[in-house]
């Protein structure tokens, strides 16, 4: 690692959270045209990882960083090979078209400053995550796009929906960050390396781990909720309630390829072993049937293209635990391919939902003449996503084939499944492709036109780059696809596929699905209606199990607390003094470690004797008293006696404190009295004052048992030696005490004094709340709230 | 509790006590005293004032609210043990320095400093608390 060297790399990484910063000012400005001027900080990032891209190719990695926390050997440090810079262009250059995209989708929104801002600090975080090397920066970043993905879902905050969706969002998605956190610890435990680049060098140090398998459950954990793979994919679909530019970038393009690049990156370390083999293909290929299903089942454009992305990463899961050499490329070419296709069908969604007010694909028709140049862009991405040539979708989709199909069961049924998946993806492709544009125009539409050039931009040139990567493959997959299957294989690996058809199995197996999708397509109403009928029988979702979760979780808090915090302070009381008890007695009789039978002293002289006399004359008439306050005073007669005696024993300091303890608590509890009603009632049953007496006798058994064992114990005289020897000559004071507290424990007294002040500013809160209605502590209990929804 | 000889008595009483918690405060460090005691002291005169006199003149001379007291108190005392920072020491640690003053030296200490933060707590929270509780609830 070259240390403190000023890096433009460094700079690049934090360039967008400064950009965040300064967006309202600017969006405040110049409005919407701001978009013109921040999408220059993308570009620029672009730029400067696009220069990394001779030296990547040629199969070098570069890395950088500096010291984080030394003592903890933490850095932060930035990896770049074909995998992170893949991933860093993708984030940069589609973020770039997102920025002026939201620019023209928001056009006079009251709040654009912030959401430029939001979205650039979920670039910089996005970043932030492919590039570490450090585990725990990549944490930390991991964390910080779950945090700004659960903004953006939330942006329109004023709608019970997208709370309700970026909570859940946050939910599962931080919930996994939780797995992860301790999958990452666990790998740093096992293998010593907390960089990643540390960590592909270690071979097979991993799989062979005792802890392999923990390791394995607990980096799924992380990787499936934030791919939204099956079972926990319902909050991506949910997500949706974002405006259109955020579905279009982080839960389509990158924030939900965070958990594939996460296996993409592990691939070499934690994969080729059977529970890599077996788990992610299966719970891959679940996810993409359900979500193809789900999708045909919608009519809301996003939402069908939300199912589709859904489907989209169980394929990219699939692929990455299949893991033949084919197998890795066709996940590589196909995860870019997504990212240009899908990002540009849900601009075009959203301009569509724009221009004409309405997704809802059975209400729209007939756009061609109106919108030509968004219908352009619409179709070329749809034929990417069908995987016809000559667009980039055609090169992955064969790659595909061509790495899962091989004469066994397990390849034949994952290439059965990936058969099915790509041919409902499509239908859906050319649903959101053609059904808006082709056909009568719908009445109720109006006049519908062409959306402005910060529209239209980013899906053309998406379009035209799936195109053009198609067409010079052999430079795509020199500069990307290459390098970037190479880092996941772990090994140099070389991708050839062109389009110039190839004849064999997997153009055979494209031809199934062609003519799959076409026949589904012909009856895709058909279809829905019987996914609507099937999904209406099973009546039950994860999303609604979500719900259910949630709700438990409310209940069962309630109940807990209501059993242990049940508001009355004998219950308190009770609990805690039998535990003091308890805890004192329990030990003493488990270890027979009684204290022997003290000796009573000879003489006692006559002041020693009043002193005590006193304490016990105060105590009695504690008991005796008619009313509190002579309670409380009696209170105090003792406390004064027990002063009395610190004194005589030679404790000046405590004996001050005590005095001043005791006086200021007779002060302070006559006065809390004044605002207790005085009247002499003890409301107890005879039965419960023998329980207080005994509890009572307990503990004080337990404390006086406890003085006579500690002071009949050896008495240890190293501490008390060294204050007395050090005191004046390196604390520089003569009282103990004093400098003990202020100087050798300084640091406690430091806590014990915040202490004091939080105490006093709750009970300052305590006196104030007096006016507050009585029934104001119950109001969360859920069941109540259930009732009034 | 309002007698004449009380009332009459309270102010000085308070301000006697005031300034012997300070000696007890300053004296800390070499015989019995310290932070924590002049607190105590300073608080029950604030509370003996105030059931001599009524809650609103002890607020008044207070002119803060007790609970910033309390708050700079801690402020301080955390100063105290961050001043160590800028002498590349481990928090906490004390720093003295000899103020050469009528021929005689002063020892000032961040540990001094520390101490006076602990009476500024004590006093804060505990008048804080004994005024909210003077305050008659109806009025």
């Amino acid at each position: 690692m070259n240390s403190f060297m000023p890096s433009t790399t460094f700079a690049v990484l934090l360039l967008p959270f400064i950009a965040a910063l300064f967006a309202p000012a600017l969006t405040q400005l110049l409005k919407h045209n701001a978009a013109w001027i921040l999408a220059l900080v993308p570009a620029a990032i672009f730029w400067h990882f696009s220069g990394f891209l001779p030296v990547i190719s040629a199969g070098e990695v570069v890395t950088g960083g500096y010291q984080w926390v030394p003592a903890l050997k933490v850095n932060f440090s930035w990896y770049i090979d074909g995998l992170s810079l893949t991933f860093a262009l993708l984030i940069t250059g589609i973020g770039t078209l997102i920025v002026l995209y939201s620019g023209g989708y928001l056009k006079g929104h009251a709040q654009l400053g912030r959401f430029f801002s939001f979205i650039l600090m979920f670039m910089g975080s996005m970043l932030g995550l492919v590039m570490s090397d450090s585990f725990l920066m990549f944490f930390i970043f991991w964390e910080l796009t779950s945090i700004t993905s659960f903004l953006l879902i939330g942006f329109d905050n004023k709608r019970e929906a997208s709370r309700r969706a970026a909570l859940q969002a946050l939910v599962v998605t931080g919930g996994g960050g939780l797995f992860l956190l301790a999958g990452l610890l666990l790998i740093w435990n096992v293998t010593g390396y907390s960089e990643m680049s540390l960590l592909l060098r270690s071979g097979s140090l991993l799989a062979d781990s005792p802890y392999y398998i923990a390791i394995f459950v607990l980096v799924l954990g992380g990787a499936f909720t934030k791919s939204a793979q099956f079972p926990m994919h319902f909050w991506l679909p949910n997500a949706m309630e974002a405006p259109t530019p955020v579905s279009a970038y982080l839960h389509s393009a990158t924030m939900v390829k965070a958990g594939v690049y996460l296996l993409m990156r592990l691939n070499p370390v934690l994969g080729d072993t059977m529970a890599w083999h077996i788990v992610l293909p299966l719970f891959g290929g679940t996810t993409l049937i359900v979500g193809t299903l789900l999708a045909i089942r919608q009519t809301d454009l996003k939402l069908m293209l939300a199912y589709t992305t859904v489907s989209s990463l169980g394929l990219l899961v699939m692929l990455t635990g299949f893991g033949t050499e084919k197998a890795i490329e066709g996940a590589v070419l196909y995860l870019v391919a997504h990212c240009l296709f899908k990002g540009a069908l849900f601009m075009v969604a959203g301009i569509i939902d724009h221009e004409a007010g309405t997704r809802d694909v059975t209400k729209l028709g007939g756009l061609m003449t109106a919108m030509p140049i968004t219908f352009a862009a619409a179709l070329a991405s749809a034929i990417s996503m069908a995987g016809l040539p000559p667009f980039f979708g055609f090169l992955a989709k064969e790659e595909i084939y061509a790495g899962l199909w091989q004469v066994s069961f397990w390849g034949g049924l994952l290439t059965i499944v990936a058969i099915v998946g790509n041919a409902l993806m499509f239908v859906i492709g050319f649903v959101v492709a053609l059904k808006p544009f082709l056909g009568r125009r719908k009445l109720k539409l109006g006049n519908v036109h062409e959306g402005p050039v910060l529209l239209w931009l980013g899906p053309v040139l998406l379009a035209t780059a799936s195109l053009l990567t198609a067409i010079f493959s052999p430079m795509t997959h020199r500069l990307i696809t290459s390098p970037m299957a190479s880092a996941v294989e772990g090994e140099p690996v070389s991708a050839y596929i062109s389009l110039v058809p190839h004849i064999g199995m997997p153009l055979l197996l494209s031809l199934i699905t062609v003519a799959i999708g076409v026949f589904a397509y012909i009856n895709v109403a058909r279809l829905r209606a019987l996914m609507i009928y099937a999904l209406y029988k099973i009546g039950w979702g994860p999303d609604k199990g979500f719900d259910q979760f949630i709700r438990g979780t409310v209940r069962l808090s309630f109940r807990v607390t209501n059993v242990i915090q049940p508001g009355r302070m004998e219950f308190y009381m009770k609990v805690i003094f039998i535990l003091v008890a308890v805890s004192i007695l329990l030990p003493m009789a488990l270890f027979d470690e009684w204290p022997a039978m003290p000796q009573w002293p000879d003489t006692i002289s006559r002041y020693e004797a009043v002193i005590m006399a006193i304490a016990a004359v105060g105590l009695f008439s504690v008991l005796y008293a008619k009313d509190r306050l002579t309670a409380i005073v009696s209170l105090g007669i003792q406390g004064f006696a027990v002063a009395l005696l610190f004194m005589l024993f030679g404790a000046p300091d405590l004996s001050f404190t005590q005095f001043m303890v005791e006086t200021l608590s007779v002060v302070i509890l006559a006065l809390a009295m004044t605002r207790l009603r005085l009247t002499p009632t003890d409301h107890r049953a005879l039965k419960e004052k023998i329980i207080d007496t005994i509890i009572s006798l307990a503990c004080a058994t337990a404390f006086v048992l406890l003085l006579l064992k500690v002071t009949q114990l050896p008495f240890d005289t190293t501490l008390s030696d060294f204050f007395t020897r050090y005191s004046l000559s390196i604390a520089h004071g003569a009282n103990i005490v004093n400098v003990i507290l202020v100087d050798f424990r300084g640091t406690d007294t430091w806590g014990e004094i915040a202490v004091v002040m939080v105490a006093g500013l709750a009970i300052l809160s305590l006196i104030r709340i007096r006016t507050r209605p009585a029934n104001a502590i119950a109001a969360n209990d859920p069941a109540e709230e259930d009732e009034r929804l | 509790m309002r007698t004449l000889i009380f009332r009459t008595v309270a102010p000085y009483l308070a301000s006697l006590m005031i300034l012997f918690s300070i000696f007890v405060l300053l004296r800390g460090h070499n015989e019995p005293g310290g932070g924590f005691i002049g607190g105590l002291i300073a608080a029950s005169a604030f509370a003996i004032y105030g059931i001599a006199c009524g809650v609103s003149p002890v607020r008044r001379a207070l002119h803060f609210h007790p609970m910033a007291i309390s708050g700079t108190g801690l402020l301080a005392s955390t100063a105290a043990g961050m001043l160590s920072i800028f002498f590349k020491v481990p928090f906490m640690t004390g720093l003295w320095l000899d103020i050469p003053l009528f021929g005689d030296s002063i020892a000032v200490s961040t540990v001094m400093l520390f101490d006076i933060g602990v009476y500024l707590v004590v006093v804060g929270s505990i008048t804080s608390i004994a005024l909210a509780l003077e305050e008659r609830p109806n009025s």
